[in-house]
This record gives structure tokens, sequence and C-alpha cells, in this order.
């Protein structure tokens, strides 16, 4: 598509970078102050300048001998590995009944689906959290993994992607005596496979980031997840701003490299998301 | 063209997925609707049994579901500026030029990483001494000798709707920035270049180019362009984010009340979702904090169908 090329374009362009720019700063500002307050010493970090007088990077080892900020770490990333991993594998199997065989009642079951995705997540809540209860699993990772790992999103989303491979491929694996389990593995998913990365990102990183189901769950400071910790060092542990920041500093680094990686697939999943009307 | 002998390899695909989603959603939908018409308790001093519609009737009484109510409209007023501003960054965002994306990155950061850690980050800025917020307007009021007071943000009870505090009302001397505006600017900041500003931004790129230049040949100006050409193209997608930041915004606040602010100061930040954690997960009345999720779910319903028929209303008119 080109693009007009109006004499007013080029001055309109200088105007919207410039704006950009000042958005951008804005933007930025509080990721750069938190990385600077995670330098400075107490002091400094509750006083008014901007940039560190001294240096203290060893802010960052301190968090890990006053938390075990470490073991919050492996935690989190046990639980959304487990996770992105179900939820892909259940979702798949799914979109895989709703998208490419034909079944009586199939599309009734899928509105249900889709209908549930409106139920808030209060409602819900309350009953996990009774079931998890009744099975001792309070407290555990099973209680926190095995809710979590069924997704109506990512049955919708997989399903969206498998509609677009051509029918005429399953026809010929099915003519060349494949069954419905090898055209699953050898035919859908290995075309599917932007659609899982998309899912596999978003499900990892909303995991990753989930604060109620892990708060209501979790009792023991050693099973905590990295959001969790976070909270409890906030708030059990006194005025300690800097120590915070580095904190939160290292919490959003694992969400930052993910963004830089999976920048293109996770700009697809959210114009897919949208798209269900 | 369906087939029988179809059903039973496709359920048995479904098997996993549909298990879970009956015993943890479908199921659950249905047992919290139940259990609402209970006293169910967590604590089993009182023995259970059903109360009837009890519950609703006293949510429907309690001065502080009706304040929590009105905290959630409050915060739910940010979401016209957010998706405004989205809109704005977005066409800014849509044109071909060299760094472009990067910028779209940038924008898009405060979004991807909002959280647990970003909120408390937000506890430090907005600090009254010592955060960046007030530091800045310092520095502006110092600078431009306007001698500005700087709000005490997070611990205090003004608002800009002036609502009274602890009852639902308004009052002149609460008129101001407080603990709401922090948490709806923060809301802001983290919106304005996140999932909405991308959709708004594939919105734009169907556009055609055509039709501008159409419009710009029989003299229309940039506002009429945008009025009577781009803006009916993003009807169907402001649609689809103002339906969604409507149930968004009826569920929104728990995080934000559990992690900056306690729902205080007096309330003023607690809303529906926060108040159905603190009866389910702090005081265990499981009965009547189904109950009045159920309520919520309803305005949930209500605003979905409502957004519906005016939706539809509003694409005919375009």
């Amino acid at each position: 598509m080109p693009r007009s090329s109006f004499r007013a374009d080029r001055r309109t362009d200088w105007l919207a970078v410039g704006i950009l720019v000042v958005l951008s700063l804005c933007a930025l500002a509080p990721f750069a102050w938190m990385v600077l307050a995670s330098f400075k010493p107490l002091q400094e970090a509750e006083g008014s300048g901007f940039l560190p007088k001294h240096w203290q990077p060893e802010n960052y080892a301190k968090v890990f001998t006053q938390i075990p900020f470490a073991r919050y770490f492996m935690n989190s990333a046990f639980v959304a590995l487990w996770v992105t991993f179900l939820t892909c594998l259940t979702s798949a199997m799914a979109a895989y009944a709703f998208a490419r065989v034909r079944w009586p009642g199939r599309d009734g079951v899928f509105k249900l689906y889709l209908a549930t995705m409106m139920v808030p997540g209060v409602v819900t809540m309350i009953p996990n959290y009774a079931i998890v209860v009744k099975l001792h699993l309070l407290d555990s990772f099973t209680g926190l993994i095995v809710p979590a790992s069924f997704s109506a999103f990512g049955t919708f989303l997989l399903r969206q992607f498998m509609l677009t491979i051509p029918p005429a491929l399953d026809e010929a694996a099915k003519m060349d005596g494949a069954g419905h389990w090898k055209v699953f593995l050898d035919v859908v998913m290995p075309l599917a496979k932007p659609g899982l990365a998309t899912l596999a990102i978003f499900t990892f990183l909303g995991t990753y980031g989930s604060f109620y189901w892990p708060l209501i769950l979790l009792k023991s400071p050693h099973m905590r997840t990295v959001p969790i910790g976070i909270l409890f060092f906030d708030s059990n542990y006194g005025r300690q701003t800097n120590l915070l920041m580095a904190a939160a500093v290292m919490a959003i680094i694992p969400p930052v490299v993910l963004y830089l990686f999976g920048q293109r697939l996770l700009v697809k999943g959210i114009q897919i998301g949208a798209v269900k009307g | 063209m369906k087939r029988r002998r179809d059903l039973w390899p496709a359920l048995g695909f479904l098997a996993p997925n549909l298990a879970g989603f009956l015993v943890f959603t479908a199921g659950p939908v249905a047992f919290s609707l139940f259990a609402s018409l209970t006293n169910w308790n967590l604590k089993h001093t009182v023995p259970l049994r059903p109360v009837g519609l009890r519950n609703y009737a006293e949510a429907l009484a309690d001065p502080a579901f009706r304040l929590d109510f009105v905290n959630t409209l409050y915060f739910m007023l940010a979401a016209p500026l957010a998706i405004a501003g989205a809109l704005w960054v977005a066409i800014l965002l849509n044109r071909r030029l060299r760094g472009i994306a990067l910028f779209r990155a940038l924008l898009y950061l405060p979004s991807f990483t909002s959280g647990v850690a970003i909120m408390i980050l937000w506890k430090q800025l907005y600090n009254p001494d010592f955060g960046a917020v007030n530091v800045a307007i310092r520095h502006v009021s110092d600078w431009l000798h306007l001698g500005w007071q700087t709000p005490s943000w997070l611990s205090s009870t003004k608002s800009l709707g002036g609502l009274k505090v602890e009852e639902v009302g308004f009052e002149a001397k609460q008129f101001g920035l407080g603990a709401r505006e922090a948490l709806m600017g923060m809301g802001i900041w983290g919106a304005i270049g996140g999932n909405n500003m991308l959709l708004y931004l594939a919105a734009l790129t169907g556009v055609p180019d055509e039709l501008t230049e159409a419009a710009q040949l029989d003299g229309a100006g940039r506002w009429s362009c945008f009025r009577f050409v781009t803006w009916p193209h993003l009807a169907p997608t402001t649609f689809f984010i103002v339906v969604m930041s409507v149930i968004g915004g009826l569920q929104g606040g728990f995080e934000q009340a559990r992690v900056m602010t306690g729902g205080g100061p007096a309330g003023t930040t607690s809303t529906l979702a926060y108040y159905i954690y603190n009866l389910a997960f702090e005081q265990f009345r499981m009965g009547y904090a189904s109950a009045v999720a159920w309520v919520l779910f309803a305005f949930v319903l209500v605003a979905t169908l409502a957004n519906w028929r005016f939706g539809n209303r509003a694409a005919i008119e375009l």
C-alpha cells in the first residue's frame, strides 16, 4: 500500500515524532526511576535526586539475602512452564475437535465455551477454592497448576488458527489411512505452530504475573511465586525502597526478555483474540 | 455434513479440556449460584443452611457494597480517557517512518510489564515526600513560581468528583486529587500504549488510503477526514474495546487495592472485586461473597447486553 505524498505529510510526521518522543519518555520515566532507585543507598532512594550519588549495586545481592528470591523465581518458572505446557496441550486437542472434526452438537458446545469467557473470575474463584481445599491441594503447586490449565481463550485462539489450515491436507492424510491422532500430530500441529507459540507466550506471561489465585492458595513462605514474594517483601520487611526497587527490576526482566523475542507473535495474538465479536 | 462416527474421536480430543471446563468453570458457576442462597462460611462456627435471597437483600442494603459500587463506577471514568489516548497513539504510530516500531515497543512496555512489581513501583512514585510524581510537580511549581500544594495521593480521600467519604454523595471539601486519581493515572499510563492501541493500529491499517485521499481532494480538513472516514471504519473496534473495558472495569481494582492501598484510605479505593475478596478470603463468608459476586455478574451481563444494543445501533447509524 503506497502512502499518499501530500505536502502536509512531512510536516505532520515531524510533529508526530515529537509527540511520540514525549510520550515514550513518559512511558519510560517510571522505569528509569525504578532502575536508578535500585542502585541508590536507602537515604538517597528516599531523597529527591534523580541520579544516584553513590552507586550501590550490592542492593541486588542484598535482596537475595533478605528473601529467598531465587526460590520465588524457581517456583514461578516451575508453575508457569507446567501451566503453559498443559494449556497448550488441552487447548490444541479441544481446538482440533472444534475446528477439524464435524460432529453433532459441536457448534452448541463451542458457543457455551465462548459464553463462559464472560463469567467474572470472582464467580468461579470461590467454588474453585473450595474444590482445592476439599482435595487437600491448598498450599501446593498442583493446586496452583491444574485449575489454571484449561483455557477457553486458548481453545478459541487455536481454533481460529486451525480453521485457516486447508481441509484438503487432512483429507489427503486420511486417504493414506491416517487416524485422527496422526492427522492431529503430523498435519495440524506443525501448521498450528505460530498459534501455539502465541498461546504459549500469553499463558506463560499470564501465569508468571498471576496474583489472585496464588495469593489465596499459598500459605508457606517457601512456596511463594515472584508477585506474592514481592508483595510480602513490601509489607513485611519495613521500608527499604532501594531493595524493593531492585526486586521489582528483577521481577520484570522475564516479561521484558519474552517481549523482545515474541513481540510479533504477541501482537498477532491480541489481534486474533479481538475478532471473536 | 456432520458425521456421527466422528463424535467419539471428537469427544476424545475434547475430553481433557472439557473435563477441566466442567470442573473448574461450568460446575463452579452453578455451584456458586447455589452457594449464594446459603449462609456457607468456611469457619464452620455456623451450621450450613439455606437462607433464600437474604444474602442478596443484605448486599443491596449494605453501605459498604454501595460505596464500593460507586468507587468501581468512578474508576471506570478513566476508561474513556484511556481509550481516546490509545486511539491517539495509534494514529500517531500509523505512519511509515523509520524507527516507528521502536516507539511502538517503548509505548507498549508499561502495559506489558503490568503487575505487582509495577504497582509497587507506583506506590513509591506516589510517595508524597520523595515520590517522583510530587518531586516533578514541585520542580514545575518552583520553576514557574506557582506555589502549588502537592497532593498526598494514595493517602488522600479527596477526588476530582468530590465524593464524600464513607457515604454516597458529594462534598465540596473532598474536591481535589487523591488516591482514586492516583490509581486512575497509573491505569491510564499502563493502558495508553497497550492492547487497545494495538487493536486500533490494526484497524487503522484497514482504512483504505484511497478513501482518505479522496476526502482530502474534496477539501475535507484533518478533523472531518477523521470524523467521517476513519472513525466510522473504526466503529467495530471501538465497540469491542468499549465492551471489554466496561466488563473489565466492573471486575477491576482488586490488585491495586490489595497491593497499593488496602482499599483505603477510608475505603476510597475499594472496589466490588476487592470487597468480594475480603468477604470470601479474609472473612470466609463464602455464601455472602458468592451473592455479591453474582450481583457483579448481573452488572456484567446487563452491560454486555446494553452495549450490544447500543453498539449495533451505532454501527447502523454510521
